[in-house]
């Protein structure tokens, strides 16, 4: 019976009504996609690409403060080794010169305490021969008078001869040590 | 009353009957008796359970991807993701892919190519509906005819009158005397083939695929009724029905995309005039 029924029918000869029904449905469909449906994605897909790229640029930024800032660090880094460089030299040259103020120092210390030494030195050989010059002039006027049999107490006579005699010695041992000078003026 | 249905009786009632066989479903299928029947300008609308199938489809799916839009939001929820794997597919699988850099504006029309007969071809194995509009050769032939319109539109807007129909009449990089060989074969493919084919494919598939549904299943109903060895073969067929309902699932995504990619090669020639 069914089949008899589709014998009316050609599948590939449809009726303008279905036509029209199906152009309205696809017509839908646009009007659909084109004012709505496509818009809403293209704006998610240029917001998700926005996205993206601005995470792209922000890290790019980032790495190049990052960069900056090694940078910065590295010349810091190396000014500070430099200036370390030029504090030990200073050291180094201070502590020079400060060795070479305690060593001037010392010699010059040195120097003095020598000196003193040799002036004291000096006094005392002077000491000893003012004392062995009077011990001398009493016992060679001890002797003497001894020799002599007079005594030679008067003082002034004494002295004077005393000091006359040794003024001879020195003399002699200045001739001795000088020349015929001392000589020719005796 | 559905014409499966009727035919479900049929063979329900050759069970009872002085067993005169097996009533095969023929096309009496896509001729469902209409629901209501009214005319506008003396065109004759009728509105049968196949109609309201479309209706539902394009509904059911403008629907689906409005809401997939509605909220649109940079990382997407399940679905917005869902509506947004099928958009890409069609705007950068198709649309940018296959027409070529120029081919982005072309994206909501493809797309909406893709959806509506997708939607429509699916109404084949939902229940109850059971049947594609696109079985009906009006429905494919709308959508053949817009975009045999629409290629050869694109073609002479991009590349002028001249160059577009001499390029298609005169193929160039052809010897002259194979002109008289070549040329028919490109009037007849750019304007007649490639629009009846489009349409062909997509109904013809979808015809196909609700006729083999049928029979297996009929048969399966019709082989269960009889009481001798038969029963052997009712399983089969029952288990074919749904073996070839997967087959119908894969035919669905496999012609929506067919369908939609050829349109975006025929919208590549006519945008970058290479043949």
């Amino acid at each position: 019976m069914s089949i008899l029924a589709a014998e009316e029918h050609n599948p590939l000869l449809p009726p303008l009504g279905e036509i029209i029904i199906g152009f309205i449905a696809f017509a839908v469909v646009m009007v659909v996609f084109f004012w709505f449906i496509a818009p809403r994605f293209e704006q998610v897909f240029r917001a998700r690409r926005e996205a993206i790229e601005g995470g792209i640029e922000r890290a790019e930024a980032m790495q190049v403060e990052a960069k900056a800032a090694l940078e910065q660090y590295r010349a810091q880094l190396a000014e500070a080794r430099t200036e370390a460089a030029q504090i030990r030299d200073q050291a180094r040259a201070e502590g020079q010169q400060i060795l070479e103020e305690l060593r001037t120092q010392a010699q010059d210390e040195s120097a003095r305490i020598v000196a003193r030494g040799e002036e004291q030195l000096a006094a005392s050989r002077q000491q000893v021969l003012n004392e062995l010059r009077t011990h001398i002039g009493t016992l060679a006027v001890d002797l003497a008078g001894r020799v002599v049999g007079e005594s030679l107490d008067d003082d002034a006579r004494r002295r004077g001869t005393v000091d006359r005699f040794l003024d001879q010695l020195e003399g002699m041992a200045d001739g001795r040590a000088g020349a015929t000078v001392s000589e020719g003026s005796r | 009353m559905t014409s499966s249905a009727l035919a479900l009786a049929g063979v329900l009632a050759a069970e009872s009957g002085s067993g005169d066989g097996f009533e095969a479903p023929g096309l009496g299928e896509f001729y469902p008796e209409p629901l209501t029947e009214f005319s506008v300008f003396g065109v004759d609308f009728e509105i049968t359970r196949i109609t309201l199938g479309l209706w539902f489809a394009t509904l059911a799916m403008i629907v689906f991807m409005v809401l997939t839009v509605r909220k649109p939001s940079i990382v997407p929820g399940k679905m917005q993701f869902i509506g947004e794997s099928g958009y890409s597919l069609v705007r950068d699988g198709i649309a940018r892919d296959v027409v070529g850099p120029r081919g982005l504006p072309f994206a909501p029309f493809l797309a909406s190519l893709f959806f509506f007969i997708l939607a429509n071809n699916f109404m084949s194995i939902l229940p109850l509906a059971q049947i594609s509009p696109m079985s009906k050769f009006a429905f494919p032939l709308v959508l053949a005819v817009i975009c045999w319109v629409l290629y050869i539109y694109i073609g002479i807007r991009e590349q002028g009158v001249g160059k577009y129909f001499k390029d298609i009449l005169f193929l160039p990089g052809v010897p002259k005397p194979m002109y008289i060989l070549v040329t028919p074969i490109e009037i007849l493919q750019n304007f007649i083939v490639r629009p009846f084919t489009l349409a062909v494919r997509l109904f013809a598939n979808m015809f196909a695929g609700h006729m083999l549904l049928v029979v297996f299943s009929l048969g399966a109903v019709y082989l269960f009724q009889r009481d001798n060895f038969s029963v052997i073969f009712g399983p089969i067929s029952a288990l074919m029905a749904i073996v070839m309902t997967f087959f119908e699932l894969l035919v669905i995504f496999l012609q929506a995309y067919v369908f939609t990619v050829l349109m975006g090669t025929y919208l590549n020639g006519s945008i970058e005039a290479e043949h």
